[in-house]
């Protein structure tokens, strides 16, 4: 080993280390679910931002989707429990709008967690 | 009227090509016996005689012996135009690209341990971008990429080591 093999290797090393979060970042959140009932209404890509209506037992929700992000923006729930939840942004984070029957969910590629919610 | 007749007549750079490569066929089909824990890693210990044979007879000696492996290799273990030889194609040429570089860092400070090593990199960076652009068109592949660094990393210094060693005796002669 000639010193500049042992900086070669300590460059690649490093370069090698700074990849390790990947490995363990459980997949980025790719898009969000919204369903109803249990049945999926609509899949947003978390690439562009948009804002949808989803047609509840109580009313109309709105869920709201920017890049990297989705959040039930608005619904006719008594409590506002998925509302007051905030942006979701973990893959499987689930934000839950029991008395409408809608949920919103992340879908990330790798499950790190079966679900999350707060 | 007799049959026309092609003769062929190699060189001593033929024969001693001929020789690395069968060496570097011998080891890939070797290395093909060892069970790896992600398809697509493997030790690359061909590399040690594409190294070898860089060091004593420059770049194109070594891009022969390299593609010769390639080829040799994949027919025998009957892998010839399947994916996983297009995947080994497109890392021998990347590494072959990155050690016509590399080959011209000054000698006194990097030895074979340091083209080794970028030759592995260059070799999964080529394997990763065919496989991404062909194979596998989704972004998810690139989680493998800690992966195929990690091993690009040792292998590709075990690799080296190996080759720096059997470069500190003379070549024998022929």
């Amino acid at each position: 080993m000639k010193p500049g093999d042992w900086a070669v290797l300590l460059l690649f090393a490093a370069g090698t280390g700074a990849l390790a979060p990947i490995a363990f970042s459980g997949g980025a959140a790719e898009k969000a679910v919204v369903r109803r009932d249990g049945i999926v209404v609509a899949e947003l890509p978390l690439t562009q931002a948009r804002r949808i209506e989803v047609a509840g037992a109580l009313g109309t929700s709105v869920i709201e989707v920017q890049p990297g992000r989705a959040r039930v923006a608005a619904d006719p729930g008594p409590r506002q429990y998925c509302v007051r939840q905030g942006w979701l942004t973990q893959p499987n984070a689930i934000a839950i709008c029991a008395p409408s029957h809608i949920s919103l969910s992340i879908a990330g590629r790798a499950a790190s967690h079966d679900s999350l919610s707060y | 009227m007799p049959a026309a007749s092609i003769e062929l007549t190699a060189t001593a750079d033929d024969h001693r090509i001929a020789r690395y490569a069968a060496a570097a066929i011998a080891l890939s089909v070797v290395e093909a016996a060892i069970p790896m824990p992600l398809p697509g890693v493997k030790p690359g210990l061909a590399n040690i005689i594409t190294l070898v044979v860089l060091a004593r007879y420059g770049w194109r000696d070594a891009v022969w012996v390299s593609l010769l492996r390639v080829v040799a290799g994949s027919l025998l273990l009957g892998q010839f135009l399947a994916p996983g030889f297009f995947l080994s194609l497109a890392g021998a040429l990347a590494s072959l690209l990155a050690l016509g570089l590399a080959m011209h860092l000054p000698k006194r400070g990097f030895g074979p341990v340091s083209q080794s090593l970028i030759a592995a990199f260059a070799h999964i960076a080529g394997q990763l971008a065919v496989a991404r652009l062909w194979l596998v068109p989704h972004d998810g592949l690139f989680y493998l990429l800690p992966f195929f660094a990690l091993a690009a990393l040792l292998f590709g210094l075990a690799n080296g080591l190996a080759a720096a060693k059997l470069l500190e005796e003379p070549p024998q002669p022929h």
